[in-house]
């Protein structure tokens, strides 16, 4: 996914990118409403993160701008102030969502999930495994032309693997990406989730393999 | 203590029993169980029809009806105001000063005339003119005055006839003479010049109207002078013999009246009778019930009126006077 | 600083009945001034009439009194108590003597004492009844002698009094209806004075509490103190709102910004580094910036709400739509703990109140519940209006420890069993405070089956 980030703080910008990096995500950074305008009217981005208060205006100009411009790339603002008080007139004026900074890089994950999800309904790129499909938009997943009901956990974690097919993923890089910090849970915890997808992907042509000692891979026959 | 008010008692009895009156009548209604008494002036006679209809109506009363002269009145009543109920009076100016003196009890609910009633206390109701009455034989193939002057002239003509046949009212004895006297005086001078004429034919003096128009119609005087008409023509035996005449220069004419002493003690019953006379009295189409004169509407110029100059002559210096005046006219 | 201070203004007795009964008490006090001045000149004028009536009789018997040969006489005219006569019949009364030896009249009548050679005059009570009496004296001078003749008359007031009477009658009329008039007048008077005050205080009240422009319409030149006093306190009001509001926000930038830097940073060392007494370091770090960051955020709130609690912008507001609205927004944070938002709301159900504070008390409700929830739980959301319109929250999570059920709203209490769990106790304060600005109550309590339920009531 490419991202465009406006955030003055750029020590905050550096922190958010670099976790989202770490997820795979392609980030352009820019600091003011001028640079932030320039860099969306050049390129195509999935998602544009803005941050409310910036040095040369506030953040609802370029919302303006955006939605003037027809454009329907999803926008969630990253807000410093209270809740209670921006909140409306930025949805109001076309944004998708917000978090309130500091946020938990979890929340965030999720809300550009389901953003996207809302946004581009009709988008269809399935990815076909043989006997398994799956939406990756829509988070749905068809096993021999059923659909599969998965939790968001299990979701999160086939969409994790399906994504690097073939990579080795540690227990605890696994609970890193599932849980959010504050849940204390054991790298034991992942494997009743692996057990999970294991049975609804059993007899695919996608197999959950453990590797003793270093952690799971999804293969495809 | 008890034998001081018996004694008390006597004594007041007597001395209205002391009193000389000329006429003292009772009447009793059917059932009499409280006394009205009146003292007036006016003869029983002319009052007695106006008693019985009023007893016909409170027959629970009885009228005693005590009749004297008009100067008397006023000295019995304002010896003893308790004595009596009501006060008849031909004598105006009596009246007016009683009632002005605070013996008299003012009675609201009476609507009477305000010519004819002073502080609703006192009530006329005659109109009664002062007349000359003649014997018609001492005037047989004269003219019969009309005036005061055609008197002068006809006693001037025959001064031997008329010497000693003339009478009048003695005005120190007769409240009504003195009041007709001085309002004539008041009017007109004649009235000293005919008293110069009539003192001058040695005049007789009367104290009342009834013995002038005896003496007029026995022949014992020719003339008198302010008779009371209605005493005159009263008597109807007697019309042949006198004649009444009212002097046409000005008639001296005065209203007769009633009040209720202020210390009555059947007021109820006094307003009641005052009602019953006026009532009478105030129809003027000749009241069937009395040989009163009716109290006419209008009354003429020559009435007395009732106000407060009627004091005047009453005053002690005037009164000396006029009577001085009078006697030097009449007696000489 | 409470709501009640503002609300119950002491009054102090009305504008316009004070005007009322200042114009109609004057305006009978006036009417009663009036009568009396008017009868009383009445009467000294009827006085003087009846004065100058009994002067006249006196100097006529007075005229009247000559010396001859020694001797007084008094001749007076009959029209020396002629004159006397009056449509009362007013009893007249008289005494004439000669060097105060009575020579005729009345003995006992009362003499006013003449202090200069004119008639005196004065009202005495002779036979129980009040008597005008005017004296006067003469000096008659003979051939050898000299006598002081002098003359009491005295009339009764009927006539007097008869005719003050209705003079007194006509007067109070014409009183009355002065008073009358006058009455009708300060109705009208008191309106159109009272009219432009009743303007602004209805203009005032009409406006929201967020309007805070000064008033422009031209009022009376005795209301412009208070008007323009009004615009510079609403003026100041205003300043210090905007600046209030300014302050929280850019206090809350101020904090926000440098802790989301950092608790960025620690989330993308924690995915980093591996070794488990590094990444337990990490943890607690984020964990205390996530306590400071959240306590500091509702601590903001908490004076924003606090803030706006005290001038409530009321507005009508549909509970349920307000309600889904905050559950969309929390179902990612729910999906990632595998929780299930489900609201029930059979009805639409509408309140009067600020959506932003309700909104935020309800959303620290669910926050809550989504807190303590564990995975796969359900929390059951219900939106309805019987008895009153009211919001429950109820999850499946350890529910409020019993004996602290009592002080958990009261600020900074957190539950025994939150240790690990991140949270500033503001929340329920903050849910509490938001009911209460909206005349409601914050109800908790343990559900029979588990778990802690919150009911917003309002």
């Amino acid at each position: 996914m490419k991202y465009l980030l406006v955030e003055d703080n750029h020590e905050l910008a550096n922190a958010i990118s670099s976790r989202l990096q770490i997820d795979g995500h392609v980030i352009d950074h820019a600091d003011k409403i001028l640079d932030a305008i320039a860099f969306s009217d050049t390129f195509e981005y999935d998602l544009v993160l803005l941050d409310i208060m910036l040095p040369d205006g506030d953040g609802r100009t370029f919302l303006k701008h955006h939605r003037d411009a027809q454009k329907d790339t999803p926008i969630i603002v990253l807000t410093a102030r209270s809740q209670v008080s921006d909140r409306i007139s930025m949805l109001d004026l076309g944004a998708d969502d917000y978090v309130t900074k500091p946020f938990d890089h979890a929340e965030l994950e999720a809300r550009c999930r389901a953003v996207l999800r809302r946004k581009s309904g009709t988008a269809q790129t399935l990815l076909h495994f043989g006997d398994v499909t799956f939406d990756p938009v829509a988070g749905q997943l068809s096993v021999k032309n059923e659909i599969v009901n998965l939790r968001n956990r299990e979701l999160r974690l086939f969409e994790l693997l399906l994504n690097a097919r073939g990579q080795i993923f540690s227990k605890q890089k696994l609970v890193d990406r599932l849980f959010s910090y504050d849940e204390d849970v054991s790298e034991n915890a992942i494997e009743v989730y692996i057990g999970r997808l294991r049975k609804h992907l059993e007899n695919t042509a996608l197999t959950i393999t453990t590797l003793r000692g270093l952690g799971y891979r999804l293969d495809h026959d | 203590m008890r034998s001081f008010i018996v004694l008390g008692l006597m004594l007041i009895s007597f001395a209205a029993q002391a009193n000389d009156w000329e006429d003292r009548q009772t009447f009793s209604g059917a059932t009499p169980t409280k006394t009205l008494r009146i003292l007036s002036s006016t003869d029983t006679s002319l009052f007695k029809s106006i008693i019985e209809g009023f007893l016909v109506e409170n027959p629970d009363v009885s009228v005693e009806y005590l009749v004297t002269g008009t100067s008397d009145i006023d000295n019995i009543f304002r010896k003893s105001p308790n004595d009596f109920d009501l006060v008849i009076s031909s004598a105006m100016d009596l009246q007016l000063k009683l009632v002005n003196d605070g013996f008299a009890d003012k009675i609201d609910q009476i609507n009477h005339p305000q010519w004819a009633q002073w502080r609703h206390s006192l009530f006329a109701f005659t109109i009664e003119p002062a007349a000359i009455v003649i014997n018609k034989d001492a005037f047989a193939g004269y003219d019969i005055p009309q005036t005061r002057q055609d008197l002068i002239q006809a006693l001037r003509a025959r001064p031997d006839f008329f010497t000693n046949k003339l009478g009048t009212y003695d005005v120190r004895q007769s409240g009504l003479g003195f009041l007709f006297a001085t309002q004539d005086a008041r009017t007109s001078e004649t009235y000293w010049r005919l008293m110069e004429v009539m003192g001058a034919l040695d005049t007789r003096l009367y104290c009342c109207s009834g013995e002038m128009i005896d003496d007029l119609v026995s022949g014992k005087i020719a003339v008198a002078y302010n008779v009371l008409s209605s005493y005159a023509n009263a008597r109807k035996e007697i019309q042949d013999k006198i004649e009444v005449i009212l002097p046409a220069d000005f008639p001296t004419t005065m209203m007769r009246t009633i009040l209720m002493s202020k210390t009555s003690e059947n007021t109820v019953t006094g307003t009641e009778f005052i009602k019953h006379l006026l009532d009478i009295q105030s129809n003027s189409l000749a009241p069937a019930e009395s040989l009163l004169p009716a109290l006419v509407s209008a009354p003429s110029q020559q009435t007395i009126s009732l106000e407060p100059a009627l004091l005047t002559y009453l005053d002690a210096l005037k009164r000396r006077n006029f009577i001085t005046e009078w006697e030097r006219a009449v007696i000489q | 600083m409470t709501d009640t201070a503002f609300n119950t203004v002491q009054a102090s007795g009305s504008l316009r009945k004070r005007l009322m009964i200042t114009l109609i008490g004057g305006t009978a006090i006036l009417a009663l001034i009036l009568f009396f001045i008017v009868r009383g000149y009445a009467a000294q004028i009827a006085q003087n009439g009846q004065d100058s009536i009994l002067e006249a009789s006196v100097s006529s018997i007075l005229d009247a009194a000559i010396l001859r040969d020694g001797s007084v006489e008094i001749d007076f005219p009959y029209a020396s108590l002629s004159m006397l006569d009056t449509l009362e019949d007013d009893r007249v009364f008289y005494a004439i003597y000669q060097d105060d030896e009575l020579l005729s009249g009345y003995a006992t009548l009362p003499r006013p004492q003449s202090v200069t050679d004119r008639a005196a005059f004065e009202t005495l009570v002779f036979q129980e009844t009040p008597v005008r009496l005017a004296s006067a004296s003469r000096v008659l001078i003979g051939a050898s002698e000299r006598t002081e003749i002098s003359v009491v008359v005295g009339q009764t007031q009927d006539a007097l009094s008869g005719t003050l009477n209705s003079i007194s009658r006509n007067v109070a009329a014409f009183g009355a209806g002065f008073f009358a008039l006058v009455s009708l007048l300060s109705f009208w008077a008191t309106a159109t004075t009272i009219n432009p005050l009743q303007r602004l205080a209805n203009a005032v009240k009409r406006r929201g509490p967020q309007d805070l422009r000064p008033f422009d319409k031209a009022v009376p030149v005795e209301m412009v103190p208070l008007v323009s006093s009004l615009n510079t306190l609403m003026g100041r009001l205003d300043q210090s709102l905007t600046q209030s509001e300014d302050f929280i926000a850019e206090a809350a930038h101020r904090v926000r910004t440098p802790l989301a830097t950092v608790r960025s940073y620690a989330e993308t060392t924690l995915v980093r580094v591996t070794k488990s007494e590094n990444r337990a370091a990490l943890r607690s770090m984020i964990r205390a910036i996530d306590e400071s960051s959240r306590a500091a955020g509702q601590l903001l709130d908490h004076a924003m709400i606090t803030f706006r609690a005290d001038h409530l912008d009321r507005q009508k507001i549909e509970l349920v739509a307000l309600v889904q609205e905050l559950v969309t927004r929390l179902e990612p944070i729910a999906q990632m703990k595998d929780v299930e938002l489900q609201l029930t709301a059979p009805l639409p159900v509408e309140i009067s109140g600020d959506p932003i504070l309700i909104q935020n008390a309800v959303r620290n409700i669910i926050d809550n519940a989504l807190k303590y929830s564990p995975s796969d739980a359900v929390i059951i959301i219900t939106v309805d209006a019987q008895d009153r319109p009211k919001i429950q929250v109820c999850d499946q999570g350890p529910g409020f420890p019993p004996d602290e059920i009592a002080t958990l709203t009261n600020r900074f209490a957190r539950g025994n069993n939150a240790k690990d769990i991140v949270g500033s106790g503001l929340g329920l304060t903050i849910a509490k405070d938001v009911v209460a600005a909206h005349d409601g109550t914050l109800e908790i309590f343990n559900h029979d089956k588990g778990g802690a339920c919150a009911v917003l009531s309002f």
